[in-house]
This record gives structure tokens, C-alpha cells and sequence, in this order.
């Protein structure tokens, strides 16, 4: 198991190289338009220095005078020893950056993932147990819609019906105007307030995998050999479901929920963006869109680690959880 | 009941009724393919699925077609904009003329508003004394040694266009008359003049000139108010109105309206102009059933269009996906050792690449180098081809490892078949069925993607329509919340394609199973 975990953990790190150099090449390869529009700006002040001068000065500020390879070893060197370099669109470090915002889009996907536990592993069951009835294809129909209803679209409607129409929540931000008169309670019920409409479009646009998932696992427990014997020795159907399916449920389960935990750090880019939350996603997605290649670079090694860990974690909680797999 | 229902029924129940009991033919068998359509067919939803698709289809791709407008035809449409013709202010301050060869500067002209406003009949000024006569409204005289060197008035002399400017006798004389409410003939500089009712001073026939209260500017450049207007609107404003109608000099008849800035003292007046514009976001109706949007295209038009690239993206992308995940899955999965080493761990750093933060970050790149939009559309599906190919080189290998093993490929083998007959003619057939399941689900999550890119203003973008940049126009806030018509259709159609092919995707995984029990 030890030598496994090692051999993947080796395996992670090759794999996190590959992925920052293939990144880090890519955004050197586009026009570097943050530096020019810079140069640009500065040149033209009064009694500036020609613009050439100043996209060197600039390129060679930013590292960007040497070649990739190069480039990415200097990089790499920095992002060894924690030093992550300052946000161009920000003019912050990139991690102070990231101590700012990375809490809120971590509580947002927390609320949002239990309140998806909570729906999509109920009605998953009661849609295994009752296949092919109509509460089954209620469920099935509803965790399909979930799965294609496009979430920039979903979450316009929700704005139009509840912030514009009915206006019980502010079209977007994080916080009221009044904000800075309240008290630090009511501060706090602000904030959570201009959450509910963010976290509803959340749970429900990704509910519908999870109850599927649910759903299948259930299915194919029920249909083992040991339910049937456990039927046969004429136990009650609810000990049958809760007793003996569900917990063999809970192995495939357990792990896949153990996998996502790395990605509640991941933000929801869109979502964040539709309603302006300062959380990760939004202000990496006002990063991307200017070329902001230090805060984009620790973005995106950082959710490429995430998925790593994510991956590893779900092999090992595999293991774990269940005796009967073996790794080798 | 027999002889009966055989004359009635044909052939079936002859047969039936001949065949002994166990006769093998009183069982129905199906093909292992007919079996799947059978599942398929059984299940409801996939079944909405396969009908919500084929109406997306058909209203994509016939609709085009069968829609009197094109993709980006415009519609004009006359309006009627208000925009600021003239603003007038009333004259509050005293203006000055001075008689022929007489001298009266700004510094005499203080004096004289103080003396003025304190009612003397005189003041000094550099040892000159100057009397002060009250001759009128708003009318003053100022004489020195008894002749009149300067009048001071409010109501303003104006001189006709085409007369350079008149003479300050005449518009002493006239104002004498104006400001005193009297009308009628007088005369000056030797020369016989007629004040009218409306204040013009005629001159024989000719009106020479004209007395106002009013400052009209033109708030255009190259417009001349003409005189008769002007008339028209001192009457207006006389009455307190604020709308009257005028027709110009061309005979065309415009509407004006009246507003009064009370801080700027300032009447503007507006001018209601009919001029043709982009018919935009016009409600719907008979000739537009989902209105325009906001350059003046049919929005239904625009729909079904959008939906043709929407529809045509997804499955180039998704073609591009299963070719490249078919040729490296089935490598991988039937050389196994270091070349299906190799495969997964680019499979493994694919996978770990974060697909939409780099498609965003390409989409912004490409907006800056303003690449042409057709040419984007092309590249925008290379791109989400080639990052959506690992999952399904990953389905591929896995079920050629299972199958490699099995008899009949010793069996190929054996035969002598060639490698690459091996995988593509007796391997690739077998994972068919995980294929196209995969396949179908993914066009839904492709669409989604692409919509959402072009939600953004980084995927598909004008001149183009697809489902994702109409409802873009929603960043409007104005749009959101007043023309409804705009985005939610297109996001109904972009749901039930997505929807229809998750349905369908779903019923085939069933289909396909052979461990379903129906």
C-alpha cells in the first residue's frame, strides 16, 4: 500500500510537470497584449521613454525576456521555494491574493456539496428501489435536466424571477449597499443572504451526476446475490434497503465523495462570475481575460494539483473503504 | 373462432394455428440488435429524447431553409426620435448700443446698472455726468449733456438675416415704441419704418429687422432658424404651451415639444424626427414571432441558425474526439507494455490540464488578435476536440484489454489477420456500443461548453449566431429584464438539445446493457 501510494505520489509529480510546462508554454505563446498595452500606457506619459524601452524594461521585470524553457525553469524555481510573484492585474502577491478569496469559493462549494449529499443520495435510493416507477422517472428525468440545463442560463432565470421580478436578492455582488452600516451579525447575514442564489444554482446544475451515480450503485447492489439471500431469509424489505444494500452503497460512494473533496478549493468560475463573487473562480476568470501570467500560472497548477489529489485520493479511499480490493 | 379469423386475419394466424407446440417458429427471436431498438423503444424517456432531437433537427436544419430571412438580414423601421432642435433662453441681462462716434464701455455700463437699480436719474463716471432716462419697459436712455449717447435694453433688436445690422437711431425708435406696447409707423434716419404687432420692423415691404425678449441658438450645426418659426415659438411660449407643430420651409410638418430647465433657464425644444433605424428588439408579432434583438435580425431566424452551428460544433467536436481516442485507446489498449505506458500518461496529463480555465484564456488570446470569426469557429472546435480525446481513449483501451484476451482474437491471430485489421475490423466493432453511448452524451456536454464560451463573448461570435451568444445579450441588464423574448427561447432550445441527447444517451446505455431486464 505504502509503496503504491509513493509510486503514485512520483507518478503525481511527473504528471504536475508535464501539465505547468504545457500551461506555462501555452501563455507564453500568446501575444503577451498585459505587457504591450503596459509599455503602451507608460510611453505615452509625458517625457517617457520610446516604447520599445519599455517593453524590454517590462519583459525583463516580468522575466519574460528568456526563452520558454528557460522561462519555465526560472518559474518553476520561484514556485519551488513559495515565492508565486505579484498579480500584474491585481498588484498584489498572488498568494495574498489567493488568502483572500480562496476561503469564500471553499464555504460556497462546501454548502453547496453537503446540500447535494443531503438531496442526491436519498432520491437516488428511493429511485433504485423503486426502478421503472414513476417516482424513477420523475428522478431520472429530474437529475438529467440537472446535468443539461446550461448554468449561465439557469442562473439568469433565477435572477430575472427572484432578484428582478420578486426582488428578494440582489441581482449580484457579495454584500448590500448598506453593508458598511451593519453590525458584524447582520454582516454576516448579508453575506449569506447574497449567497442563496449563487449556491442554489450550484446544487441544482450538479446535482444530477451524484444522484445517478447513486442511483447505478444501488441498482447493481440490489441486483447482487446477497440481497436476494437476505430476502429469501425472509428479512424486512427496509432491513434488506437500509441494512444491507445501502451500506454496500456506500463503498463506491464514500470514495467518489472523498474524491471531490479537493475540488471544493476549485471555485465555480462561472457561477462566480454571473453573480460577481469575489471567490477563486471569478477572480481567476478577471485574471485570464487581461493575461495575468503569474496569478493564472498559480491558478491553474493549482487546480491541476486538486485534480491529482483528487484522483489519488479516490484510489486510496478505494482501498480503504472496501476490503476486498487489493492493490498491488 | 378459428375459420372465421383466418379469412379475417391472413397468413399470421394460419400459421400459428399449424404449428405444433413446440414448434421452434412459435418463438419469437430477435437479433441481438433488435433487442436493443426493442429496450430502446420501451423506455419513455428515451423515446422524449429521440422526439425532443428531432425536433431541434428539423427546426435547425429545415428551418433555415424554410424561413423567409436570412441569417443576418437586417430590418429597418421609421422611428420617431426626439432629438434637441433649438434652446431658447430669455434675455435677463441689459445689452447695450451706443450712438455713431459715442463711447459707453463696460466700466460706464456698471455705473449704469447701479445707478439703475437705485433709481438715480444720473451718475458720474471719469468726471462725466450721465443722465439716466427711463423710456420704456426694461428701456433705459443715457445722455450726456442732454443727447442720448447710449440705450441700455433687454429686449433684443435683431437685424434680419440678410441686413448686416441696423442703425442705432432706428433701434432707438424702435424700441421706444416696443417697450411702450405701441405699434404703428415711425420714422428715423430719414427713413420711414413700421413696427408690427409681433415686433418686426418693416421697411417698405421688406422686414428689416425684428425685436425679441427670446435668444433661440440652434442646437445643430448648419440649421438657421428662420424668423417665422421663431414667431411661432415666441407665440408657443407666450401661452405657457409645450407642444405646437410647425411645418418648415421644405413642407415637411414636425412635431415639437417644450421643456423648461428650471435651473438653466433654459427652454430646449425638442424636434420629433422620423428617421430609419435598426428595428430593434421589437416585441413579437406576426412578421417577427420572437421579435428582433439588438441589431435588427429575426430572432427566430437567428434561433434556428444559431442552432445549426450549435449542432454542427458538437459533432465536429465530438467526431474529432472518438477519431482521436479510437486510433490512441486502441493502440494502447492491444500493444499494452511501454506504448500503452506512454498513451496514459499523456491520457493522465490531459486529464489534469484544466480544460476551461486554458479555453478561456485561448478565447481571450483570440480576441485580442481579433482573428477572423469564421476562422475562430474553426479553431475553437480544434481546440475542444483536442482536449475531450483522453476520456474516451480511456473507454476504448479499457474494453480492448478485456477483449484482447478473449478466444476469438487467438482466434485472429491464428489466422494471420494483420495488427491493424486485429483492432479496427474485430476489436473496435465490440466497443461500438460504449462508443456511441459516450458519444451522445458527450455532444450534450460539448454544447453546453461551446454555449457556455459564447455566453462569455469567447466562443462563437457576430456575425454568427449560435444558442450561447444570443442569450450573451442578457449582459445587458435592460435586455434581462425587459426583453424576455431575446434569450429565454435560446435557452430552451440549448436545454432540450442538451437534454434530448442525455435522454437518448441514457436510454441507449440501458439499451445496450444486456443484464436489463427489459
Amino acid at each position: 500500500m505504502r509503496n503504491y501510494i509513493i509510486k503514485r505520489i512520483l507518478l503525481s509529480i511527473l504528471i504536475l510537470f508535464s501539465v505547468t510546462f504545457i500551461i506555462y508554454a501555452v501563455l507564453r505563446c500568446l501575444p503577451a497584449s498585459y505587457v504591450e498595452t503596459m509599455a503602451m500606457q507608460l510611453a505615452q506619459q509625458p517625457g517617457a521613454k520610446p516604447y520599445q524601452e519599455w517593453l524590454d524594461q517590462l519583459n525583463a521585470s516580468y522575466g519574460l525576456d528568456k526563452g520558454i524553457i528557460a522561462g519555465y525553469f526560472v518559474w518553476l524555481g520561484d514556485f519551488a521555494q513559495g515565492n508565486f510573484g505579484d498579480s500584474w492585474k491585481f498588484t498584489v502577491p498572488v498568494i495574498q491574493k489567493f488568502h483572500d478569496v480562496i476561503w469564500l469559493s471553499f464555504v460556497m462549494g462546501a454548502i453547496a456539496f453537503i446540500l447535494q449529499l443531503l438531496i442526491a443520495v436519498p432520491l437516488g435510493i428511493v429511485a433504485a428501489t423503486r426502478q421503472y416507477s414513476r417516482a424513477d422517472y420523475a428522478i431520472t428525468a429530474g437529475a438529467l435536466i440537472g446535468i443539461s440545463l446550461p448554468p449561465f442560463f439557469f442562473a439568469t432565470l433565477l435572477k430575472l424571477v427572484f432578484a428582478v421580478k420578486l426582488q428578494w436578492f440582489d441581482v449580484s455582488g457579495l454584500v448590500g449597499r448598506t453593508y458598511a452600516q451593519l453590525g458584524s451579525f447582520e454582516q454576516f447575514l448579508d453575506k449569506a443572504h447574497h449567497l442563496i442564489l449563487p449556491i442554489a444554482t450550484l446544487v441544482i446544475t450538479s446535482i444530477g451526476s451524484l444522484m445517478r451515480y447513486t442511483r447505478t450503485n444501488m441498482l447493481e447492489v440490489l441486483n447482487a446475490d446477497y440481497i436476494r439471500t437476505a430476502r429469501a431469509k425472509g428479512l424486512s424489505e427496509h432491513k434488506v434497503i437500509y441494512k444491507h444494500a445501502f451500506r454496500n452503497t456506500l463503498i463506491p460512494l464514500v470514495t467518489i465523495i472523498g474524491g471531490s473533496l479537493p475540488g471544493l478549493f476549485s471555485g465555480a468560475q462561472i457561477t462566480e462570475t454571473l453573480f460577481s463573487i469575489p471567490g477563486i473562480g471569478w477572480t481567476a476568470y478577471q485574471a485570464m481575460i487581461i493575461g495575468d501570467i503569474p496569478f493564472t500560472m498559480f491558478y491553474m497548477t493549482f487546480i491541476a494539483v486538486l485534480t491529482l489529489a483528487s484522483n489519488l485520493l479516490t484510489d486510496i479511499l478505494y482501498a480503504v473503504v472496501d476490503p476486498r480490493v487489493r492493490i498491488a | 373462432m378459428s375459420d372465421t379469423n383466418n379469412l379475417k386475419d391472413g397468413n399470421g394466424s394460419v400459421s400459428e394455428e399449424t404449428l405444433s407446440l413446440n414448434d421452434d417458429r412459435r418463438v419469437k427471436t430477435l437479433s441481438p440488435g433488435a433487442m436493443v431498438v426493442k429496450r430502446f423503444f420501451r423506455n419513455r424517456l428515451a423515446v422524449l429524447g429521440l422526439v425532443m432531437l428531432a425536433i431541434m433537427f428539423l427546426f435547425s436544419f429545415v428551418g433555415g431553409m424554410v424561413s423567409p430571412y436570412g441569417e443576418d438580414e437586417q430590418f429597418y423601421t421609421y422611428t420617431f426620435l426626439e432629438k434637441e432642435y433649438v434652446g431658447v433662453t430669455r434675455n435677463e441681462d441689459f445689452r447695450y448700443v451706443s450712438a455713431e462716434g459715442a463711447d459707453f464701455g463696460s466700466a460706464a455700463q456698471a455705473q449704469f446698472l447701479m445707478a439703475q437699480m437705485m433709481g438715480k436719474p444720473e451718475f458720474d463716471y471719469k468726471d462725466v455726468t450721465y443722465g439716466v432716462e427711463q423710456e420704456g419697459q426694461d428701456f433705459y436712455a443715457i445722455s450726456v449733456d442732454g443727447s442720448v449717447i447710449a440705450i441700455a435694453y433687454k429686449d433684443i433688436v435683431n437685424a434680419a438675416d440678410n441686413i448686416a445690422d441696423l442703425p442705432f437711431s432706428v433701434k432707438y425708435a424702435a424700441l421706444q415704441m416696443y417697450t411702450n406696447g405701441s405699434t404703428g409707423a415711425f420714422s428715423a434716419d430719414g427713413q420711414e419704418y413700421t413696427l408690427d404687432e409681433d415686433g418686426n420692423i418693416i421697411q417698405g415691404e421688406e422686414a428689416v429687422g425684428y425685436i425679441s425678449r427670446f435668444v433661440v441658438q440652434s442646437r445643430e450645426n448648419g440649421v438657421v432658424i428662420s424668423r417665422d418659426f421663431k414667431e411661432r415659438l415666441e407665440e408657443v411660449l407666450d401661452n405657457e404651451g409645450t407642444e405646437f407643430v410647425y411645418t418648415g420651409e421644405d413642407g415637411e410638418e414636425h412635431n415639437y415639444t417644450i421643456t423648461y430647465d428650471a435651473a438653466a433657464k433654459v427652454w430646449s425644444v425638442m424636434q420629433e424626427t422620423e428617421t430609419y433605424v435598426y428595428s430593434q428588439y421589437e416585441s413579437p408579432s406576426k412578421t417577427h414571432p420572437l421579435g428582433t434583438d439588438a441589431n435588427g435580425m429575426d430572432m427566430l431566424t437567428r434561433l434556428m441558425y444559431g442552432g445549426r452551428v450549435s449542432l454542427i460544433i458538437g459533432f465536429i467536436v465530438v467526431i474529432i474526439e472518438t477519431v482521436l481516442g479510437v486510433i490512441l485507446g486502441g493502440i494502447s489498449g492491444y500493444f499494452g507494455k511501454w506504448v500503452d505506458n506512454l498513451i496514459m500518461r499523456i491520457v493522465d496529463i490531459f486529464y489534469c490540464i484544466p480544460s476551461l480555465p486554458l479555453i478561456i484564456i485561448l478565447g481571450a488570446a483570440m480576441d485580442g488578435m481579433r482573428v477572423d470569426p469564421q476562422i475562430r469557429m474553426f479553431y475553437l472546435m480544434l481546440i475542444l476536440g483536442f482536449l475531450g480525446w483522453p476520456s474516451i481513449a480511456r473507454l476504448v483501451r479499457g474494453q480492448i484489454l478485456s477483449l484482447r484476451e478473449q478466444e476469438f482474437m487467438t482466434a485472429t491471430e491464428a489466422c494471420g489477420i494483420r495488427v491493424s485489421r486485429r483492432i479496427f475490423k474485430h476489436l473496435i466493432p465490440n466497443v461500438i456500443p460504449q462508443l456511441i453511448v459516450t458519444c451522445t452524451m458527450s455532444l450534450g456536454s460539448v454544447m453546453l461548453m461551446e454555449a457556455t464560451l459564447s455566453f462569455l463573448g469567447l466562443g462563437v461570435k457576430f456575425p454568427f449566431a449560435s444558442w450561447g451568444n444570443i442569450i450573451n445579450d442578457v449582459n445587458n441588464s435592460y435586455v434581462l429584464t425587459t426583453y424576455w423574448f431575446i434569450w429565454i427561447p435560446a435557452g430552451v432550445c440549448l436545454l432540450i438539445a442538451v437534454l434530448g441527447f442525455n435522454f437518448v444517451g441514457d436510454g441507449l446505455r440501458d439499451a445496450f446493457d444486456p443484464r436489463m431486464k427489459r
